[in-house]
C-alpha cells in the first residue's frame, strides 16, 4: 500500500496527488474517499486539478468527465476509463492499495 | 425528419451526429466530409503528433463500438459543393446528391495561406499538413513561423524541442495582444525568448524568397530571415463558399446564425468553426475556432433542428500548451475590460488573471494554474445577449 497522508490533509471537495508507479489522485467527496489514476486517458492532464461535482471529476483541460467510483468516462473526448484503487484509512492515515493492472481494474 | 445531413466530418460534425442520437433522433444521419479520414482530434497536430510522439490511430475521435452505435452513413473524401433547397438535397463534388430534410452545416475553416508556390512552406490544419511539416522539420535547421498566435507558438515550441533554430514573426506589437491584452500577452511572449526562440514583433512579412524551395522570409524595411522551412500561421477562413446560391446568409465571417444555431433557412442549422453567431460572452457575433465550441455549439444547433430548447451557452474556452506552459482562457476580452491578477504572479509563470467589465468578471486567463482556472471559469458573467442575426 502507498501512504497518501493524513486524512486532515484532504479537505472536503479536494484532491491530492501521490506518486505511485503512475500518479494517483485521491478525492474526498463528502467524507468518502476515492482513488483513481491521476492522468486523464485523453491527454496529459492531472485529474487532481479537475472540478469535482458529485461523484464525477471533470478533467481541467478538455472537460472529459470520469466517474470516481468506476473510472468510466461519461462522454467525449475521453474514450478509455481510468483505473480505480482501493482506499484504506487507518487511524486517520490514508493509504491506497494500487490496482495491479488495467485488466484487474476492468 | 427522416434524414439529417451533417456537412463536415471533423469534431463539430461528429459532435452534431452524437447530439442527434443523444437527443433522441432515430432517422438516417449522413455525414459528409472533405477529408478521406474519420474524425480525428486536431489539437495534438501542433504538439505530440508533430513531435512524432503519438500516432494517427491515437487521434481517432470515435471507436468502432461507438461508431456502430451511432449508426452513421459516411460520405468521406467527397465534399459538399452545393445546397439545393428546391430539391432538398446536398450536392457533393462527385455529383452525387444526399437528399435531406434537415441539414447541419459544420464545414469548419481552412488555414489562410500566403501567395506563392515554394516547397518548404506549410500551413497546419489537417493530419496531412502535420505529416508533411514533420517530414520537413526533421531535415531542417532553421524554421521561420509567420504569425505568433497559438498554432504558431505551439509549432515553434515543438520545433525547438526537435532542435531547430526558430524565429517567430508577428505583425502586431506583441503576439496574442488582441486576445489577452498587452500586459498578459507580454508574459506569454517571454516564453518564446526564454526558450531560445527569436521573436520579431511589429514587422510585416512582404514575401518569401527561394528557388523552388523556400530560403528566406522578407520583411518590410528590407530585413531578411533565412529559413529552411516556413510555417504560415495567420489564421483561418470559414469554408462557406459552397453555400453560394443556396439562399443561406453567409459572408467572409462565416454562416450567419442566431444564438441557437438557426440560419435564415428553416431546417438548416450551422455550428463550429464555420458559424458566425451571437455570443453572450463576447456581447457580439463572433466565429469561434475553439475545440470546445466545436463540441458544444453543434449540440445546441441540433436542439434547434429538433425543435427543442438548447442548453444555455457556456463561456468560450480554449487552451494552449507551449514550452511546457499550460495557457487557458475562458470568456471573451474586449479592449476596455479592466485586468487584474487574481492569484499568483506572472513573474512566476503561475497565475490567474481576471478581466472585468463594469465590475463583472467576464473573462479569465491562467498560466500553469488549471485547478484555480477551473474554479474561476465557472464564475464568469455574460455581457449582453444580442438578439437576432448578426
Amino acid at each position: 500500500m502507498i501512504l497518501v497522508g493524513s486524512l486532515d490533509d484532504i479537505p472536503l471537495g479536494e484532491a491530492v496527488r501521490v506518486d505511485a508507479e503512475v500518479p494517483i489522485a485521491v478525492f474526498n467527496v463528502d467524507g468518502e474517499l476515492f482513488a483513481i489514476d491521476d492522468t486523464c486517458t485523453h491527454q496529459d492532464a492531472s485529474l487532481a486539478d479537475g472540478w469535482v461535482e458529485g461523484c464525477a471529476v471533470e478533467c481541467p483541460l478538455h472537460a472529459a468527465c470520469f466517474d470516481l467510483r468506476t473510472g468510466m468516462p461519461s462522454g467525449p473526448p475521453a474514450k478509455l476509463p481510468v483505473r480505480t484503487h482501493e482506499v484504506v484509512v487507518d487511524d486517520g492515515v490514508v493509504y491506497v492499495r494500487v490496482t495491479e493492472s488495467v485488466e484487474a481494474a476492468a | 425528419m427522416r434524414t439529417v445531413a451533417v456537412i463536415g466530418g471533423s469534431l463539430a460534425g461528429l459532435s452534431a451526429a452524437r447530439a442527434l442520437r443523444e437527443q433522441g433522433y432515430d432517422g438516417r444521419i449522413v455525414v459528409v466530409g472533405e477529408e478521406d479520414l474519420f474524425p480525428y482530434d486536431r489539437p495534438p497536430l501542433s504538439k505530440e503528433f508533430l513531435a512524432g510522439k503519438i500516432e494517427m490511430a491515437e487521434l481517432a475521435l470515435t471507436t468502432p463500438t461507438e461508431d456502430a452505435a451511432l449508426d452513421l452513413e459516411w460520405r468521406l473524401g467527397d465534399p459538399a459543393t452545393g445546397l439545393d433547397r428546391g430539391a432538398r438535397a446536398v450536392v457533393l463534388a462527385s455529383g452525387r446528391e444526399v437528399p435531406a430534410d434537415g441539414v447541419v452545416v459544420a464545414t469548419g475553416a481552412r488555414a489562410r495561406t500566403l501567395p506563392g508556390d515554394l516547397h518548404g512552406v506549410h500551413t497546419l490544419r489537417t493530419a496531412d499538413d502535420a505529416v508533411a511539416l514533420r517530414r520537413d522539420l526533421v531535415v531542417s535547421r532553421r524554421l521561420v513561423v509567420i504569425g505568433g498566435g497559438f498554432i504558431g507558438a505551439e509549432v515553434a515550441s515543438t520545433a525547438r524541442d526537435m532542435g531547430l533554430e526558430v524565429t517567430v514573426i508577428e505583425s502586431d506589437p506583441v503576439p496574442l495582444g488582441r486576445v489577452l491584452g498587452a500586459d498578459l500577452a507580454a508574459t506569454c511572449a517571454e516564453l518564446h525568448r526564454d526558450n531560445g526562440v527569436h521573436l520579431i514583433t511589429g514587422e510585416v512579412v512582404t514575401g518569401l524568397a527561394g528557388n523552388g524551395r523556400v530560403s528566406a522570409v522578407h520583411l518590410a524595411g528590407g530585413r531578411t530571415e533565412p529559413a529552411d522551412v516556413v510555417v504560415v500561421g495567420i489564421g483561418a477562413a470559414p469554408n462557406v463558399e459552397w453555400l453560394a446560391g443556396s439562399g443561406i446568409e453567409h459572408d467572409h465571417r462565416g454562416v450567419w446564425t442566431d444564438d441557437a444555431g438557426a440560419t435564415n433557412v428553416p431546417q438548416v442549422v450551422a455550428a463550429g468553426d464555420c458559424a458566425f453567431s451571437p455570443c453572450a460572452y463576447a456581447g457580439t457575433a463572433v466565429r469561434h475556432e475553439h475545440w470546445t465550441n466545436a463540441v458544444r455549439q453543434p449540440a445546441a444547433a441540433v436542439s434547434t433542428l429538433l425543435g427543442a430548447t438548447p442548453a444555455p451557452p457556456t463561456p468560450p474556452y480554449f487552451w494552449s500548451d507551449q514550452y511546457g506552459a499550460r495557457l487557458q482562457f475562458a470568456g471573451h476580452r474586449l479592449p476596455d475590460d479592466a485586468v487584474e491578477i487574481i492569484d499568483g504572479d506572472p513573474a512566476d509563470r503561475r497565475f490567474v488573471a481576471g478581466y472585468r467589465h463594469n465590475g463583472e468578471l467576464v473573462a479569465v486567463f491562467a498560466m500553469n494554474q488549471p485547478k484555480l482556472f477551473g474554479r474561476w471559469r465557472r464564475q464568469l458573467s455574460p455581457r449582453i445577449v444580442p438578439a437576432g442575426l448578426p
